[in-house]
């Protein structure tokens, strides 16, 4: 089973990394560039067949280590 | 005082802080590798060193903070017992949930390192009894994530048991503005716990221990952590 984890800073949490891309693009000379905040995504492949069972460890596995709940958020998808 | 410096794949402050241990102690300290389960008996303080533990892979002092070794950690600072956070040690301290909050990365995106005065907030730890009140010091920081930073409660919690034990300031003493080289929160340096034995500060302090490189405004804390015996683990 694979899934994708995605995870993000929470709003309101200061992103100096997404402020540089965003100027970088708007150098650039893309047009309508608003705002970007920049995250992380894990590919992961598991030996679960249950989705339920995956997403279960998926939690764990944001809540110990892939996410800092401090500042970010998480997201799970099971393909 | 008997003091382990835990050892993480990517330290490499280790040898610093144990020399500074050692001038203040006479005593050498023992090096504990990572992956290890348990602390030395007897062992009064725990230093987290600094470095790049695991590259600074995901985020700094994630993966070195899930170490074996954090629960004995996380046991003797539950028991009372020293931790000393420095740096990346620091950042291993917040993501193991020693100390609350995150350090993000530096206002400006730059890796800063330089010299840097500090104004000691607190001298009645075991830290910092060695400082004076209000004394302005002068110590070295290197880091890329050093911008601390928690939710307003934390932040008043922290201000309001007066847990700060440094605050950028300039040579004058006059704390923040320009002086504040990474956009830490009301320009922490360095804060204690809520029993005021667990320290994680991003600057140098063992660094600065010899005139010959640059200084001795580092020696004071480990004279301090000295002098101050605990009971042992």
């Amino acid at each position: 089973m694979k899934a994708r984890v995605t995870v993000t800073l929470k709003t309101g949490v200061l992103d100096p990394q997404g402020k540089a891309i965003e100027g970088a693009l708007k150098s650039l000379g893309v047009a309508g560039v608003e705002s970007v905040r920049q995250g992380k995504v894990f590919d992961i492949e598991l030996s679960a067949t249950n989705k339920a069972a995956a997403e279960t460890e998926l939690k764990i596995a944001c809540e110990k280590l892939l996410a800092n709940m401090v500042v970010e958020n998480y997201r799970i998808d099971i393909a | 005082m008997n003091a382990a410096i835990i050892l993480f794949p990517g330290s490499n402050r280790e040898g610093d802080v144990a020399r500074a241990l050692q001038q203040a102690s006479g005593k050498k300290p023992k090096i504990i590798w990572h992956a290890d389960h348990d602390l030395p008996k007897g062992t009064d303080l725990v230093v987290l060193p600094g470095g790049f533990s695991y590259g600074d892979y995901l985020r700094c002092g994630s993966i070195a903070g899930r170490a074996n070794i954090m629960d004995a950690v996380r046991a003797h600072a539950a028991r009372g017992g020293l931790v000393l956070g420095i740096c990346n040690g620091f950042q291993i301290l917040c993501e193991s949930g020693l100390l609350p909050g995150v350090l993000m990365r530096n206002r400006d995106l730059r890796f800063v390192c330089k010299m840097q005065h500090l104004k000691v907030e607190n001298t009645s730890t075991r830290f910092s009894s060695h400082y004076a009140p209000g004394q302005v010091i002068k110590v070295a920081i290197a880091h890329g994530e050093g911008n601390f930073e928690a939710d307003a409660e934390t932040i008043a919690r922290i201000e309001g048991e007066g847990r700060v034990a440094f605050r950028y300031c300039d040579a004058a003493g006059n704390v923040g503005g320009a002086a504040n080289p990474n956009g830490s929160t009301n320009d922490i340096a360095g804060f204690y716990s809520e029993k005021l034995n667990v320290l994680g500060l991003m600057p140098h302090p063992e660094n600065l221990i010899d005139p010959l490189v640059g200084g001795t405004d580092g020696r004071a804390m480990f004279q301090s952590l000295v002098a101050t015996k605990t009971k042992a683990a």
